[in-house]
């Protein structure tokens, strides 16, 4: 892997290596030493072009996990018409010796842009870019899935935390919701690829307003019904954020009232109830707590969102490694006697 | 005698693609047309094989940014006009949005001055529709056109004039010398922020969208506003097959509307941001697969008179960067020949004659240029004319290009036919597809008071 930009970029293999992968390193992050040291001598950069503490710190932890040189680079406040350029700022990471450049940027294609040119050398990965993608939280997303449900029904599944739970598998036949901002979300949108890819079927559920133009080429099926949805009886639930400024966009905001919004799409107490037995809760994070989700549903024991966070690190350790340790795509899926 | 004043006698030419010709250019003026071979060589004549090569009047662009005053570092009246000239333009119209705006009578007699001091091909500026291009206030319309500029389009193109109200205003007002209003139909509330067209490839790759129903309400509204005050209308740049049946259906009642479509419009699509190069940037964004066919229908049926090039230079380092980032806009005087040739002529849905109309004749009506430019190729008429070699294919160069700017979406890409020669007023201004420093004689003072 040259790049992470776009979860479309992943075939169903390179998913699956990288899940694998991920697995393999939050087996190693059970010990008490979690440090391993694939990447050392390795610079990573965390070039944040726009505020995301809980990114980056998973990012800065994954790196250093894997002894690699952090350098976070926070260049938030260069707004697009002043400040530094991202040619400007791209040359000079490239003169520092940065082997791998971990983007965050609020508009959509700047990774692309850094990866393809010619400025650099180093590996790209997207930590977010605009509305158009988020691929490593599509990742730890799938991760997420996977663990807690690719071996439903296997015997001995479901206690403890087994880290290598579901590996060699993809999501065939599971039926992921996702619900909320569909519009304004690089989320929804790497995951509706990635999770086809694995083979999962994804409904997205938004007001009519909050799904893009355009979204009947997606492989995945649009609901403006949250009741509908749920009555499928999906197998996770993931709920996005609902950014307070959509209240008062142009046009007098996307929906009437955040009491409507939650009464129409919020995943409340009476909703809570309504899911199957196994099926687990998600959210990216940050919440807004009675708005999009209620303390119920955030606090459910079905609900994974905390484990969503510690997946992340792993996952990002198993991007950082595939884009910076090996040769490519070719690279070995390292055991973790290997790793260590 | 100098190669800029000589008589030039081309030899075989195919006058708007018709039977080889020989035509002799003297004083200004076409002098003689006469079958090929039937010319005798007049003294120290510049003698041209025109063999295969078709004759049209000079080309005239009812749409061009020439940056200057305010953006030198982009273009200048200068660069700009040799690029008309290397595309084979005789004539330009010079949009309004520079800096100082050109909405006073001095900036349009400076950026007229300036063109005339170029030399390279006549430069008719357009007025500014409103103050500042502000939308809040007419400009001093009357003082412009009674200028030595003599305007006769006005536009605040960059922005739409949004409110209803300034916009009739401005339509009525301008019947007092034949103005027209040349409109650039986008809806702001709709395309606040707006980056691409708004569809499945906005969808997918996360940029803003710029809604074709921005473009359609506002030409609906126009349409009917100039029928409701009985004026001309003219729409910029249209983009999308709704603003092309909009257009349609304007022209079936009989409304004097017209319409003008970019070259890039008729080939590029939406498809092109993918990879996030701004060079693919332009406001109205490039449409879909079926908006391209059908501004090609409605150029080839007559529904959109004219191309116009829209030619819009950035310096580099305004494209050099991420998408949101970037300014709108690409250069086109240099291809749009070529574009149009490609899209249209091979594709057997114009002919040459119909290029002339499109290219020349009718731009030169609308901006009321048409006693001089957008004339007959015929003995009398004033020699401004375009020699192209349809055979010849090129691969665009930007660097090798006469603008200053850099930023064509055809880089690279091999488009049909070159511009042989371009003669503005008998004196050749481009020669073997090579801009020529012209002597800076004076245009002659308009005859439409
Ligand atoms: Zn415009």
């Amino acid at each position: 892997m040259r790049h992470l930009l776009d979860a479309r970029d992943l075939t169903r293999a390179d998913a699956v290596q990288v899940l694998d992968t991920a697995a393999e390193m939050a087996a190693t992050q059970s010990r008490e030493i979690k440090k391993l040291p694939t990447l050392r001598g390795r610079t990573v950069v965390n070039l944040f072009f726009e505020d995301s503490t809980r990114t980056r710190i998973s990012f800065e932890t994954a790196a250093k996990r894997l002894s690699a040189d952090v350098i976070n680079f926070s260049a938030k406040g260069s707004s697009v018409s002043k400040g530094e350029s991202l040619k400007d700022t791209a040359l000079t990471l490239q003169a520092m010796g940065a082997d791998g450049i971990v983007i965050r940027h609020h508009a959509s294609g700047a990774p692309h842009l850094l990866a393809h040119a010619g400025w650099v050398d180093a590996a790209v990965v997207n930590a977010g870019d605009g509305t158009h993608q988020h691929p490593t939280q599509a990742l730890l997303d799938a991760f997420t899935i996977r663990r807690h449900l690719a071996d439903r029904g296997v015997a001995g599944s479901g206690e403890g935390f087994d880290a290598r739970r579901g590996v060699g598998k993809d999501l065939a036949g599971l039926k992921v919701a996702i619900v909320g901002d569909v519009l304004h979300s690089r989320v929804a949108r790497s995951n509706v690829q990635l999770l086809t890819t694995l083979g999962a079927e994804v409904t997205l559920v938004a007001p009519p307003t909050l799904v893009p133009v355009g979204v009947g080429t997606w492989p995945c099926t649009v609901s403006y019904d949250l009741d509908a949805t749920l009555a499928e009886r999906p197998d996770a639930v993931m709920m996005l954020r609902v950014q307070r400024e959509r209240m008062s966009a142009a046009g007098g905001g996307y929906f009437p009232s955040p009491l409507e919004y939650s009464r129409l799409y919020g995943l409340d107490q009476r909703r809570l109830a309504t899911l199957a037995e196994h099926a687990v809760i998600m959210h990216p994070g940050p919440m807004n707590r009675g708005l999009e989700i209620s303390a119920q549903a955030a606090d459910a024991a079905r609900s994974v969102v905390v484990e969503q966070v510690s997946n992340g690190v792993a996952v990002r350790m198993a991007v950082l490694y595939l884009t910076l340790a090996g040769s490519g795509t070719a690279a070995p899926v390292p055991t973790s006697k290997e790793l260590a | 005698m100098t190669a800029q004043n000589r008589p030039v006698l081309l030899t075989a030419a195919r006058i708007l693609g018709g039977e080889p010709q020989d035509v002799l250019l003297a004083d200004g003026v076409i002098a003689k047309v006469a079958p090929a071979g039937s010319l005798e060589v007049p003294e120290g004549a510049l003698v041209i094989d025109a063999t295969d090569k078709v004759l049209l009047p000079g080309l005239v662009d009812l749409h061009t940014h020439l940056r200057e005053p305010g953006r030198e570092d982009a273009e200048t009246v200068l660069t700009g006009t040799r690029a008309a000239a290397l595309g084979g333009f005789t004539a330009v119209h010079a949009m309004a949005n520079t800096t100082p705006v050109a909405d006073t009578a001095g900036v349009v007699e400076q950026v007229w001055r300036l063109g005339n001091d170029a030399g390279w091909v006549d430069v008719f500026p357009v007025g500014a529709v409103s103050v500042g291009l502000a939308g809040e206030q007419l400009a001093e319309l009357g003082a412009m056109a009674s200028s030595a500029a003599r305007v006769r389009v006005f536009s605040d193109d960059g922005k739409c004039v949004h409110d209803p109200v300034l916009m009739r205003r401005a339509l009525e007002y301008v019947k007092a010398f034949d103005g027209v209003i040349a409109q650039h139909s986008q809806e702001p509330r709709l395309t606040d922020g707006s980056q691409m067209h708004e569809g499945v490839v906005s969808a997918e790759i996360g940029l803003r969208g710029w809604p074709a129903v921005a473009e359609e309400a506002i030409i609906a509204r126009d349409v009917l506003l100039a029928e409701h005050v009985g004026s001309r209308l003219h729409v910029c740049h249209l983009s999308t097959a709704g603003s092309v049946e909009i257009v349609r259906w304007a022209k079936s009642r009989g409304l004097p509307v017209t319409a003008e479509v970019t070259p890039h419009h008729l080939v590029l699509t939406d498809e092109l941001a993918r990879g996030y190069d701004p060079v693919f940037k332009v406001n109205p964004p490039l449409r879909t697969a079926e908006d391209v066919e059908a501004v090609r229908a409605g150029l080839a049926d007559g529904t959109i008179d004219i191309v116009a090039t829209d030619h819009a230079p950035h310096p580099v380092e305004d494209k050099d960067c991420e998408w949101d980032a970037a300014a709108f806009g690409m250069t086109g005087l240099e291809t749009a020949l070529a574009v149009v040739q490609e899209t249209m002529v091979e594709t057997g849905r114009l002919t040459w004659e119909d290029v002339a109309r499109v290219l020349s004749t009718n731009p030169a009506r609308i901006g009321r240029v048409d006693d001089r430019h957008g004339r007959p190729v015929a003995e009398g008429e004033p020699a401004n004319l375009t020699l192209v070699d349809p055979t010849v294919r090129r691969t665009v160069d930007p660097a090798l290009q006469g603008t200053m700017s850099r930023n064509s979406p055809f880089a690279g890409r091999e488009l049909p036919g070159q511009v042989v020669a371009t003669f503005l007023r008998g004196r050749p201004t481009v020669l073997d597809g090579e801009a020529l420093a012209p002597a800076g004689e004076p245009a002659p003072q308009g005859t439409i008071a």
